[in-house]
């Protein structure tokens, strides 16, 4: 069985993140590149699933990491190598900077069309897009079910499985494989690398594609490629947030819970 | 000893792995550091964390279950941990260097193929019964005694200050005893003796000044049989095998000893922005910058002069004086640097909530322990020819 998990690197969630007004894009170079912790967690839970079926001889599975992303951002493979992953594929074309998330959903559709792979399994929304609708439009464009939202799995030889909350109460939801599935940060904590993962991921095979390589892909899912290098949702304009203003402190000289009242209802936040 | 620094710096896989656990320090470590300070309890889940994160089997070789590294990327690990936590970055120091070490080095391929892949695992710690009542750095006049009647050591006699020796998962003690005379001279050898052999006590924990998380005892044996086959290495060379093994750990402890000296900087860097005095931050003061700057110093010597040490070891030539040599900076480095910090924090230095204060009480360790400051000197003394 060969699962797909798409990695995101993005800009270190715990450090200051700048978007830049120019291009209305994260500024990447503003901050350290990280794995997206939601995608740590998914790839935890696939590699745990891995070396469990190793464990008890129910069949090899192979992890594959990819992801589209600057090229500048391949220590985030090396890290899904490093933490378990067999192999890591690495969209990365100039001519994709800026892709919005229909592109951005054709080019992964495209390469996962050519890894091929029974199950893909990818973060509900990254920290820093947040359009949490990728694993639905891949689903879309590989005409497969999408089981989203996922906040516990369970791989079987031929189905994916797993539970949903929502307001009233919990969904237990199956697919039948190949699918793809969307997971929410109720996944394991990622584990740290051992230095052995970190000295073996430099041996594992990590697969630099470009667009050209995808063209056939591309044309099945009937997307020109020339069409690739043009965004269809561009950004007008960005401003950056307004910079929060300072607090208003309430002494308590007996009148405290009056003011504090009345500070709420005027914001009719009471 | 020249040496060329002009290329020098860090693999990729080193600043992976430093990265990485210092991010386990922040993330698993610090939070439970002071609690675990306070209740003077080695907390046993980050044991297991740091197990599975490969960290107690980083310089041996896979075949026991190893990581495949070296020292050097032991001691990067350990400073790593020591910045957020001396007591944990000992108990890998001591259970790498003290517990899983002499069998590697000394032990017989079936000892190590028994012993090696749970202490490896970190499933497993094991500690180095070296240090007597009356045989510290002087460890020829040990007195503890391992005699053979049959097939089996009877061993008598008691340790001290043994690290690793009462956790829940502690398998054996390799303990020195004399086990006879030639021309005069004490024969000593080294024998592992497993947690639970009749005769064999562990006494309570020491009330100790700092490390308050590191497990540590005094032992006792009172004729404790072990078999003849669990003598590890040459009868007679367990002065030499415990003299190799005290070098190595010396780079080790100066590898820990800069991770408290940068744990230190860094908290007193933050707070002396953070802290403001009749209206300024700390930090704008020349006097405080000034000593922040020594402070950076030190860490920067400090590791200098350990990354030479444990180049040397890993490359196969002497480091005996540079080991001494790194020891001594890096242990006063921290003491230093300890003192410094509390300084800036002021009253909030003498609170045992901020870490500066743990630092500060586990730094004097770093001056005695695994030879003392003296002992050194003494070390680089003979190296000049003057001792």
């Amino acid at each position: 069985m060969k699962i797909v998990v798409l990695v995101k690197p993005v800009p270190d969630t715990y450090g200051d993140r700048v978007l830049s007004l120019e291009t209305g894009l994260a500024d990447r170079a503003a901050s350290e590149t990280v794995l997206d912790e939601i995608t740590e967690r998914a790839l935890e839970a696939v590699i745990r699933h891995a070396e469990e079926s190793a464990k008890s001889g129910a069949g090899e599975v192979e992890v594959v990491a990819m992801t589209m992303a600057p090229a500048d951002s391949q220590s985030t493979l090396r890290k899904a190598l490093a933490m378990g992953a067999a192999s890591a594929v690495h969209i990365a074309d100039e001519r994709l900077a800026g892709a919005d998330l229909v592109r951005t959903a054709e080019v992964l559709a495209a390469a996962l069309r050519r890894a091929g792979a029974d199950l893909i399994v990818a973060g509900n929304g990254s920290t820093d897009g947040s359009g949490g609708v990728m694993p639905s439009m891949l689903a879309e464009l590989l005409e497969l079910p999408a089981a989203t939202r996922l906040e516990t799995i369970e791989i079987t030889a031929d189905a994916v499985r797993g539970t949903r909350e929502t307001d009233g109460g919990t969904m237990t939801v199956t697919a039948a494989l190949p699918a793809v599935v969307s997971v929410t940060e109720r996944m394991p904590d990622p584990r740290f690398p051992a230095l052995k993962g970190i000295m073996g991921a430099k041996k594992k095979p990590l697969e630099v594609v470009a667009l050209d390589d995808l063209s056939a892909e591309l044309e099945g899912l009937g997307v020109a490629l020339d069409e690739t290098a043009s965004a269809r949702s561009i950004m007008v304009a960005a401003t950056q947030r307004p910079a929060r203003e300072a607090g208003e402190i309430i002494t308590d000289d007996g009148t405290a819970g009056e003011r504090i009242a009345a500070f709420l209802a005027d914001r009719r936040l009471a | 000893m020249a040496i060329d620094l002009s290329t020098y710096s860090l693999t990729d896989d080193e600043l992976t792995l430093s990265e990485g656990v210092r991010d386990f320090a922040e993330r698993v470590v610090a939070p439970v550091s002071y609690e675990a300070d306070r209740t003077k309890t080695l907390p046993m889940d980050v044991v297991a964390q740091m197990g599975e994160m490969g960290l107690f089997g980083i310089p041996f070789p896979e075949e026991y279950g190893g990581q495949g590294g070296d020292y050097f990327a032991l001691c990067l690990a350990i400073e790593a941990l020591a910045r957020v936590d001396q007591s944990i970055a000992i108990t890998l120091e001591a259970g790498v260097s003290l517990g899983a070490m002499p069998i590697f080095n000394f032990g017989s391929d079936e000892q190590k193929a028994e012993l090696l892949p749970a202490l490896l695992a970190g499933e497993a710690l094991a500690g180095f019964g070296l240090t007597e009542p009356e045989a510290g750095s002087d460890a020829g006049a040990t007195r503890t005694t391992a005699r053979l009647e049959g097939d089996e050591w009877v061993i008598n006699g008691s340790k001290q200050f043994i690290t690793n020796s009462g956790t829940p998962i502690t398998k054996f003690i390799t303990v020195t005893a004399v086990t006879g005379e030639t021309d005069g001279r004490k024969e000593i050898s080294t024998i592992y003796v497993p947690n639970g052999t009749p005769g064999f006590t562990v006494e309570p924990a020491y009330d100790k000044v700092g490390w308050h998380a590191s497990d540590t005892h005094p032992l006792t044996f009172s004729d404790v049989r072990v078999p003849a086959a669990n003598l590890v290495g040459q009868r007679g060379r367990g002065f030499a095998n415990f003299l190799h093994i005290l070098d190595e750990g010396r780079i080790a402890i100066a590898a820990l000893s800069t991770g408290a000296a940068e744990g230190c900087l860094e908290e007193a860097v933050d707070y002396a922005h953070k802290r403001k005095v009749f209206g300024e931050p700390l930090a704008s003061r020349q006097n405080v910058q000034f000593v922040l700057a020594r402070m950076q110093t030190r860490v920067h010597n400090a590791r200098l002069a350990w990354h030479h040490a444990a180049r040397l070891r890993d490359a196969g030539k002497p480091f005996k004086t540079e080991a001494a040599l790194a020891k001594l900076t890096a242990s006063d480095a921290a003491m230093d640097n300890a003192r410094d910090a509390t300084q800036i924090f002021g009253g909030n230095g003498f609170m045992n909530e901020y870490s500066v204060a743990r630092h500060y009480r586990d730094s004097k360790i770093l001056e005695i322990g695994e030879g003392t400051s003296e002992v050194q000197l003494l070390v680089i003394a003979r190296a000049l020819g003057v001792a």
